[in-house]
């Protein structure tokens, strides 16, 4: 898998954000280093799952992929074409090739729109096909990811979480892109949902040959979804690997830890869990 | 006796377009310094449950129709305000899911943590000071003594849950009832606090319940295990006997339907989806509410008939009529569960 051209290569990114502080006269007093010197590449067809916990600058990471935050510095290569440099309308035409599923399927979609407009939206804005074409193309769409096409007259809020995230990858679909950044898709999902939506992606993904970076902080849904894994801490990835090799094996201490902490459904093991744990905590806390 | 006794508890909103049967029949009880864990998705009953419990539900439109909640020989349902306050905060204490709300911005932590004490507790504020301390580095907070005026966004998310921690055990209660503590926590400091909570249990010998919607919690911290669905009680049993044999097809479906972070073919494999969604609690299925998602349904009594509550085996509690140990050949038919 590594010897094709990666389809995204990624090369020391940093996103700093300033922080500012006075009253009337702002003054720029540090800055939040969010991502900080991130490298990795991602070959057609895989996924990469990007795990870490809170702040630790995963989404900021898949943001500067598609441009959607501007990096400080570093490079990012989609299909050999370097993005920073990008004008806006250039980049607007990349677009069609990486899309986005966010986390929050309640607030990521307009609730004046209706499902047919939400997922035809990307059509219009890039001009495909006459009205009637973007009809049997939402329609289609819908089908794909198993969201009843007779509900395009309805709106986001008739339906369950599931079914608007169902939604939301449809319209990510839409302009058949070759990469997907999936920001925390199942996270406000219960479990019996999750699965339907994490099998959905994984169908998605073997009949249209899609490319994942796959964000998410639960250990256990980045480890179904990926090939390989990036463990990321303080804006920095601090282990990447195939994702058995990175579970079973893990090289650095912070993944350990994150390892260590995750609950598993099995009482007896977690007993063993638990106070391995323990240890490695107090390991921790004396090496400071 | 049971420190705690809940029995067929119902609560119903009363809504405008109809009533909505949150929690509809359930018996539990709880032993002294024992945890329960009550597990279910979202919507399941389980947080009205414990709401229900200490009476924090919104009258209206909620209200307990019928059942007792017997905490040491005492029904709290027909308790008047007052009395309740009295056993609220002192003998049963409740921490929630959200740290970052739970707390109010606008005073220090040292007031809010001896608010609860002095409420209970005659005592002088430099004495209800001293225990807040205690209390603080009890629950780990590093520099207890100078923190305690500070306001609560100084503190980290995992920092607060643990001063909602002191603030719940300050008057050394009986029952902590903890619903989803630890949600909204990274996983680290999620394991932090457990070990925590797991240590305060055993030192105070308190009885704990904790509600959550993940499998792993529940089979690292608890002792007994109920699963909700739509409202009720599906099964319920020790927490070893669930996991090495789940008889219920939903608590079944449930575990299969957890990514695994250990195993072969973990990549390729799917996971076991649950097909459709909870039921509408205002017109919930007649008959067994699992029914319409449960692949052992149909043609027999459970589309007609509201299985009981029944033991398959010595504390091994079930609602359903197809446990998986009744099941002529252990397994699903063929594309059922896909």
């Amino acid at each position: 898998m590594n010897e094709r051209t990666p389809l995204l290569e990624v090369t020391d990114l940093h996103k700093h954000f300033p922080v500012r502080e006075g009253w009337l006269i702002e003054r720029k007093v540090s800055d939040v280093k969010a991502v900080d010197g991130v490298t990795f590449a991602l070959a057609e067809g895989e996924t990469l799952g990007l795990v870490g916990e809170s702040g630790s600058g995963k989404s900021t990471t898949g943001y500067c992929v598609l441009q959607l935050l501007k990096p400080t510095s570093g490079s990012v290569k989609f299909e050999g074409t370097e993005l920073t440099t990008l004008g806006r309308e250039e980049m607007r035409k990349m677009r069609r090739e990486m899309q986005i599923v966010f986390q929050d399927p309640y607030s990521s979609l307009d609730p004046r729109m209706t499902v047919g407009d939400i997922v035809g939206e990307p059509l219009i804005v890039h001009g495909i096909g006459t009205r009637r074409d973007r009809g049997v193309r939402i329609r289609e769409l819908l089908d794909v990811v198993g969201f009843n096409p007779s509900f395009t007259n309805r709106y986001p809020h008739e339906f369950s979480g599931g079914q608007r995230q169902r939604i939301g990858i449809a319209r990510a679909l839409a302009l058949a892109p070759k990469l997907i950044v999936c920001d925390e898709p199942v996270s406000a999902l219960d479990v019996s949902i999750q699965a339907q939506i994490l099998n959905l992606l994984k169908d998605l993904q073997r009949d249209l040959a899609l490319t994942y970076l796959f964000i998410a902080h639960d250990l256990a849904v980045v480890r179904s979804m990926s090939d390989r894994i990036a463990v990321m801490n303080k804006g920095q990835l601090v282990e990447i690997g195939p994702a058995e090799q990175v579970y079973t094996n893990p090289q650095d201490d912070y993944t350990k830890a994150l390892l260590s902490a995750v609950p598993i459904p099995d009482p007896r093991a977690m007993k063993e869990r638990k106070a391995a744990r323990r240890k490695l905590r107090h390991a921790l806390a004396e090496g400071v | 006796m049971a420190l705690l006794e809940v029995n067929d508890l119902r609560t119903h909103f009363f809504t405008r377009e109809g009533v909505v049967r949150a929690v509809d029949g359930i018996s539990f009880s709880v032993d002294k310094g024992k945890t329960l864990g009550i597990v279910g998705e979202s919507g399941c009953g389980k947080s009205v449950t414990a709401l229900s419990i200490i009476g924090l539900i919104p009258k209206p439109p909620a209200k307990i129709v019928s059942g007792e909640v017997i905490f040491e020989g005492q029904d709290l349902t027909t308790l008047a305000e007052h009395k309740l306050e009295d056993v609220r905060g002192r003998e049963i204490a409740m921490i929630f899911q959200d740290p970052m709300t739970s707390l109010n911005p606008t005073l220090t932590i040292g007031t809010q943590i001896t608010e609860t004490i002095r409420r209970h507790y005659d005592v002088p504020q430099k004495q209800a000071n001293k225990k807040a301390v205690e209390l603080l580095e009890e629950v780990q907070i590093p520099r207890a003594a100078e923190r305690l005026g500070d306001y609560p966004h100084r503190f980290s998310g995992g920092m607060r849950q643990r001063v909602m921690i002191a603030i719940a055990l300050s008057c050394d209660p009986k029952l902590l009832i903890a619903d989803e503590p630890t949600t909204a926590l990274d996983v680290t400091v999620q394991a932090s606090v457990l070990d925590l909570l797991d240590d305060l249990r055993a030192e105070h010998d308190m009885a704990v319940i904790i509600i959550t919607h993940d499998m792993g919690v529940v089979a690292e911290v608890a002792d007994d295990i109920l699963v909700m669905y739509a409202g009720q009680v599906v099964e319920q049993a020790s927490t070893l006997d669930l996991f090495d044999r789940p008889e219920h097809p939903y608590t079944e479906a449930l575990l299969g339907a957890l990514p695994q972070i250990e195993g072969d073919g973990i990549r390729e494999g799917r996971l076991t989806a649950i097909p459709g969604r909870p039921p509408d609690l205002i017109a919930p299925p007649p008959a067994c509410r699992f029914a319409p998602r449960c692949p052992y349904a149909g043609g027999d009594s459970c589309t007609e008939q509201m299985p009981e509550l029944r033991e398959v085996r010595a504390g091994h509690w079930v609602r359903s009529a197809h446990p998986t140990c009744e099941r002529a050949g252990d397994r699903a038919p063929e594309g059922a569960r896909a």
